[in-house]
């Protein structure tokens, strides 16, 4: 199947690829520092020309390693993905090679990933942040980042002294109302989720 | 069409004199527009370094309605997120609820019956046109022929009257829930859609009619902000400034979902990658957004439309759990820890008015999903206007931001 032919034709490129759990697209796990290398190959040889999506994921503060890059590819003949996925190497400083010089819409989507997820990419062109204001100096979508959100300075001392406009936490009233994912069915229903600070108590030091 | 970016020459008297004239020593001006600006439709900023009128380099500034959808996604189960999704592409929240429950229903591998795949089809088509209408009236504005304004948002809100009876809301319609949709169209309501349908396309002809052939467009439009095929596809366009590029790639077409495959419909593809193309492109694909609906409402098969049998993932009916023990349960477990799925991970794209909305999904198992990626077209589209900026005059960014009709909702999420 299409899924079997890629497999092995990409392992002939890197002999460590493995299949990915996936429920869709055909999916592998490679070593990152051969993505590069099997994108272009799916994109010269398999014309899997565009890449729709490149993202990450965080495995949990406590999970090594943390933090896993995903891409998908589409072929625009065939109207079929792929996922590519990886593991960056290093827990606190995760990052990856870049796929710019293959595919331009990388440029943008590593810049959201490396603003939200603090993935740095190497060889991009220029990283910096896109979402958030370029001094803003958390990753929100990690993992240990809180739903509200930290308290930060907002750069321009000028603009923030005018307008009176601070960067607080959303106030949550004892965290947001929602299910965790956790195995115990207690925890499984509604509950307030970061109950150590609201707006009458100050959030303890950590 | 040549890829390189060309300088341009004015063909007036004055440009000819300043080039002419080299004693005169200049700098380039760096301007911010917006993100205030009626012309960057939403709150776009582009950072901008003009040598006069001429753009010497674009640099977009996104994030200025970033709210943290997908942080807020790993707290919502499954049907909390569903009022989110309108607000990503806020022009046609219809078509944002039916990708991500097709996406949600991709992860539970869960078969929605053909009557709710009909009512997606017809209201995500009814959003489509809703968009491109706000599109092309927002686009013309901008270049300056304000009637067709006019006439596109008589018709929207002929839409929205649509919408509302439908669906409750005129705008942040949350019509779909994970294995269906929140409630059967009302009796009639299909009539007073072909009737919209019979009014709408005359009136089409008549903004065609304006606009097409018109010199004044022609000028402003036609090779203005040409995007190749190579590019486009690098970039990572989609939809219909994909279409607009001579690309012929429509995920209804060629990756059908929600039986799209039962319906006849044509693909509009441009040649030249200009602004006009893409303005042609969407005008076409009006009208066969129209065709669509009128087969779905033709063929629309009786039955349920919500999966009866997912009993762990759509809430029961309301007399039902007042009075039955077992589908009071469902519901509870249902509301509060959300739908049971399974783990694993998904990616699924929908063909939606601005390009392909995908939803990359990592469930965990359980109701909450543990990573959601929006995979928003607008953020892609906009990626080419650091390319396709340069060399233009001021006056040109509007035809191109009109042209490429990009929404901040779903750039920024």
């Amino acid at each position: 199947m299409i899924a079997q032919d890629l497999k092995s034709a990409l392992q002939e490129l890197c002999p460590d690829l493995e299949e990915r759990d996936s429920l869709d697209w055909p999916a592998f796990n490679c070593p990152i520092a051969k993505i590069p290398e099997l994108a272009q190959a799916l994109r010269d040889e398999r014309d899997y020309n565009a890449l729709m999506d490149a993202t990450a994921i965080d495995n949990g503060v406590d999970a090594s390693p943390r933090f896993t890059v995903v891409y998908h590819l589409f072929s625009t003949k065939a109207a079929t993905y792929v996922r590519l996925a990886a593991d960056c190497e290093s827990d606190e400083e995760p990052s990856a090679p870049t796929l710019t010089d293959l595919f331009k819409s990388a440029n943008w989507m590593e810049r959201e990933t490396f603003d939200l997820m603090g993935i740095r990419y190497e060889g991009h062109p220029d990283l910096r942040r896109i979402l958030m204001w370029d001094e803003y100096p958390h990753h929100p979508l990690r993992k240990d980042f809180p739903l509200a959100g930290f308290e930060s300075e907002l750069s321009d001392e000028e603009i923030a002294a005018n307008t009176g406009v601070k960067v607080k936490p959303a106030p949550m009233a004892g965290g947001p109302f929602v299910a965790q994912q956790s195995c115990f069915e207690s925890k499984r229903e509604p509950t307030a989720k970061d109950e150590s600070w609201n707006e009458a108590k100050e959030k303890p030091e950590k | 069409m040549s890829t390189e970016t060309t300088e341009y020459t004015s063909p007036d008297a004055a440009g000819k004199t300043a080039a002419a004239s080299q004693e005169f020593e200049t700098e380039h001006l760096e301007v911010s527009m917006g993100p205030s600006h009626p012309s960057t439709h939403g709150v776009l900023r582009l950072n901008l370094e003009l040598d006069g009128e001429i753009v010497k380099m674009c640099d977009p500034v996104l994030g200025y309605l970033h709210r943290g959808d997908e942080k807020i996604a790993e707290n919502m189960t499954y049907n909390q997120f569903v009022p989110y999704t309108d607000r990503l592409d806020y022009l046609a929240p219809l078509a944002n609820n039916a990708a991500y429950a097709m996406a949600v229903e991709k992860l539970a591998n869960l078969e929605v019956p053909e009557r709710c795949q009909a009512i997606r089809v017809v209201t995500s088509e009814l959003a489509r046109i809703s968009a491109h209408l706000l599109g092309l009236g927002a686009y013309t504005m901008d270049v300056g022929a304000l009637t067709v304004f006019m006439i596109t948002f008589t018709e929207r809100e002929k839409l929205y009257r649509l919408f509302e009876e439908l669906t409750g809301a005129r705008f942040t319609t949350s019509y779909s829930r994970i294995g269906g949709v929140t409630r059967d169209m009302p009796d009639g309501w299909t009539d007073r859609v072909l009737n919209f349908c019979e009014e709408f396309l005359p009136l089409l002809d008549d903004v065609e009619a304006l606009l097409t052939r018109n010199r004044i467009w022609f000028d402003r439009t036609a090779d203005i902000g040409i995007i190749s095929k190579e590019d486009a596809i690098s970039y990572g366009l989609t939809g219909p400034n994909l279409r607009g590029s001579g690309v012929d790639v429509d995920l209804r077409r060629d990756a059908p979902y929600s039986g799209y495959e039962n319906y006849d419909f044509e693909v509009p593809l441009g040649e030249n990658g200009d602004c006009y193309d893409r303005y042609a492109v969407r005008m076409e694909e009006m009208r066969q957004s129209v065709r669509i609906v009128r087969q779905a409402i033709a063929k629309m098969p009786g039955g349920p439309f919500y999966a009866e049998d997912a009993t762990k993932i759509f809430a029961p009916r309301k007399d039902k759990v007042l009075t039955s023990m077992e589908e009071l349960i469902q519901n509870f477990m249902i509301t509060t820890e959300g739908p049971d799925m399974p783990e694993g991970e998904v990616y699924f794209e929908a063909e939606n008015p601005k390009g392909a909305l995908g939803f990359y999904i990592v469930s965990k198992g359980g109701g909450v999903p543990y990573r959601m990626k929006i995979r928003g077209p607008s953020f892609n589209n906009l990626s080419i206007l650091e390319k396709v900026c340069l060399g233009g005059m001021i006056s040109d960014i509007s035809a191109i931001l009109g042209s490429l009709d990009f929404v901040m909702g779903e750039c920024d999420r």
